[in-house]
């Protein structure tokens, strides 16, 4: 039950809001980061703490792509393909995923790893080709890049060419002792 | 190195700048907040702000403090400031550095905005993937509010201003500012019928003002320096102040490059931004996110203002410059953009979520050479039964691609179309039907 996991966290959320409901997407992650999907059995526990009918927390649930409503791979890789991502090269980025880990888009490996989905543009259109694995941004994307995330997310979980705070061009480095 | 002096990435420009409050009070931060609140009477706030002519850098281009001033005057309940960070526009991604790297500069002009509309509370509507940026943004409130610039008596003045960040969940449409405001009272993104406008009928039916990150980033620099340094920047009077343009495509050096508004897209292109990748010449660019029609190099150099990329047939909407080199497939490059919006149309208007479907369908079967010449008036017809008719304006901008892809290179569409019926001359369905 979220409500006994999570208390402090609950009041926290609901103390931003002078309407409950504004609350829901904040409950629905907190539901989602438990779980690592949105199940039926918390959305009908977030109805009752926001004194709304479950139909309404669906209605909200299924409108936003980035709650899951089914489980996805421990490690959700998410390639953008708009236009200027395309433009330099998302759709063969997608295809070392097909090539590496035999999947496409929509699709989980059998050993429940990862999965692909392929999404709109994620405000990386410079750094392009990127992709998205669960809250980390990878950017400037090689196969030989490609190829070390996938090893190293097998391996530890996350990987370390993952973006920081983002600047693009990057700034001139600090002067050593400065 | 430019040559243009930057404003809103001045600070983040130094070496070892890590935006946290130390090093943001340093270069002068919160000095603005400082010279007003309590001291300045809010209205004059907005005043300066209208003598700046900023113009907000959401798209839309509204001039910012106009749109406070619509604010109702007598009205005793709450306001609400929405700062949008939602920046999902294709080829945009300048807010999300201006978040990373520089929260505290975000947060001084959302505080100077609360003050001169009189809000208690103001909430950072964030994208949902920018998990890092929400993260940043959180620990500098934390860092503002113990040093007392929030919360609910700043700067000993007795004001209040609370500021939250709040997670959208992946939806293009929520930085629509209507869609906004529905998705967070935690409902879908649907956008409102307009009038009646946020001004009055906003946050909870409240009064509210929905700024763009980077709009209220130039809030300090205006109060600090001054309205009349502002409006002397790039083309006054009607485009003033500087821009972070996203330049992205195939481009040598794509990235964020602030400039004065009223610089050329040569400059931008071939100076900023280093020119082409490969020297091929350009064939195409698009002036201001993935809503602007498309361009071609005929207008290199045009201004990089509201009123000269209008008058050139586009807009400079969100500041994102995708440049597209010479055999780039145009009727590809259109369907892509089609995807996109049919992949993000709310569903709320019939003639955007059928429309959408239908332009997409008929893109699809053009690019995979099953087109046929009646198509092109199909998509035309479609665009024109699209824009105006909408709730929102994402009507008018889901069309652009294809209108002006169409304009500009119909004859790539017409030579796709003439193979898909060559080689439907030897389809063995066509033969059959033969007589
Ligand atoms: C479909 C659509 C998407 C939009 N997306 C954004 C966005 O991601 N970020 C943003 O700041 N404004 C966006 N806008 C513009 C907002 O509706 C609004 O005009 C803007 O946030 C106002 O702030 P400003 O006056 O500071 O520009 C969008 C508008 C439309 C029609
Ligand atoms: S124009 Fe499209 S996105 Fe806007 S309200 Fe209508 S259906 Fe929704
Ligand atoms: S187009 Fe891929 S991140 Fe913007």
């Amino acid at each position: 039950m979220l409500k006994e996991k999570y208390k402090d966290e609950i009041d926290s959320i609901l103390s931003r809001y002078p309407v409950k409901r504004s609350a829901l997407i904040p409950l629905l992650y907190l539901a989602q980061q438990d779980e690592g999907y949105v199940s039926e059995a918390a959305m009908k526990e977030i109805a009752q703490i926001l004194r709304l009918t479950p139909p309404q927390v669906y209605e909200t649930a299924t409108f936003y792509t980035m709650l899951n409503l089914k489980r996805v791979g421990k490690f959700h890789l998410q390639i953008c393909k708009s236009l200027m991502c395309a433009l330099v090269g998302s759709d063969t980025v997608i295809g070392w995923v097909k090539t590496k880990l035999g999947i496409g888009p929509g699709e989980t490996t059998a050993d429940g790893l990862f999965t692909l989905t392929a999404v709109e543009c994620l405000a990386a259109c410079g750094t392009a080709p990127m992709m998205q694995v669960n809250e980390d941004y990878y950017e400037r994307l090689t196969e030989e890049k490609f190829d070390r995330i996938l090893a190293d997310l097998k391996k530890d979980g996350t990987c370390s060419l993952k973006t920081g705070p983002f600047m693009w061009p990057e700034p001139a480095p600090a002067k050593p002792g400065a | 190195m430019s040559k243009h002096e930057p404003v809103l990435l001045k600070n983040m420009l130094q070496p070892g700048y890590t935006g946290s409050l130390a090093d943001y009070e340093k270069t002068g931060g919160y000095q603005a907040l400082r010279k007003v609140v309590g001291k300045v009477p809010p209205t004059d706030v907005t005043g300066t702000v209208m003598k700046s002519g900023l113009r907000g850098r959401g798209g839309a281009g509204f001039p910012t403090g106009v749109k406070w001033g619509f604010l109702p005057k007598d009205y005793q309940g709450p306001r609400y400031l929405c700062c949008n960070a939602d920046e999902s526009e294709p080829g945009t991604f300048k807010d999300r550095q201006l978040i990373e790297r520089d929260p505290h500069q975000i947060l001084e002009g959302i505080l100077l905005a609360c003050y001169a509309i009189g809000a208690e509370s103001a909430y950072i509507y964030i994208r949902g993937e920018f998990v890092l940026g929400a993260k940043i943004l959180e620990a500098a409130i934390a860092e503002a509010r113990t040093a007392g610039y929030i919360g609910t008596n700043i700067l000993s003045t007795g004001i209040t201003a609370n500021v939250w960040v709040h997670r959208g969940a992946g939806a293009y449409i929520c930085g629509e500012e209507t869609a906004l405001l529905e998705s967070l009272e935690g409902k879908r993104g649907l956008p409102r019928v307009k009038p009646p406008f946020p001004a009055t009928h906003g946050l909870y039916n409240k009064p509210t003002v929905v700024n763009n990150v980077e709009t209220l980033a130039n809030l300090p620099h205006i109060i600090s320096r001054g309205p009349e340094w502002f409006a002397s920047i790039g083309s006054p009077p009607k485009s003033t102040g500087t821009r972070i343009f996203c330049v992205s495509g195939h481009v040598k050096r794509p990235g964020n490059y602030e400039v004065p508004m009223g610089v050329t897209f040569r400059e931008l292109i071939y100076e900023e931004a280093g020119g082409m990748r490969s020297n091929k010449p350009i064939k195409a660019f698009i002036p201001g996110g993935a809503s602007a029609p498309f361009l071609t190099p005929d207008s290199l150099d045009v201004k990089l203002d509201f009123e000269s990329v209008a008058a050139a047939g586009s807009m400079l909407g969100s500041g994102g410059v995708t440049v597209m080199e010479e055999g780039t497939d145009m009727v590809w490059a259109a369907l892509r953009l089609m995807e996109f919006f049919y992949h993000e149309s709310c569903g709320k208007c019939s003639p955007c979520r059928e429309g959408s479907s239908w332009l997409v369908q008929t893109m699809r079967r053009i690019v995979a050479k099953r087109g046929r010449m009646e198509d092109l008036e199909t998509l035309v017809d479609l665009c024109k039964n699209i824009a105006g008719r909408t709730v929102c304006a994402f009507g008018d901008a889901e069309i652009s691609p294809i209108m002006s892809t169409l304009k500009h290179w119909r004859p790539e569409y017409v030579k796709m179309i003439h193979e898909a019926e060559a080689a439907n001359l030897i389809h063995p369905k066509r033969i059959m039907a033969q007589p």
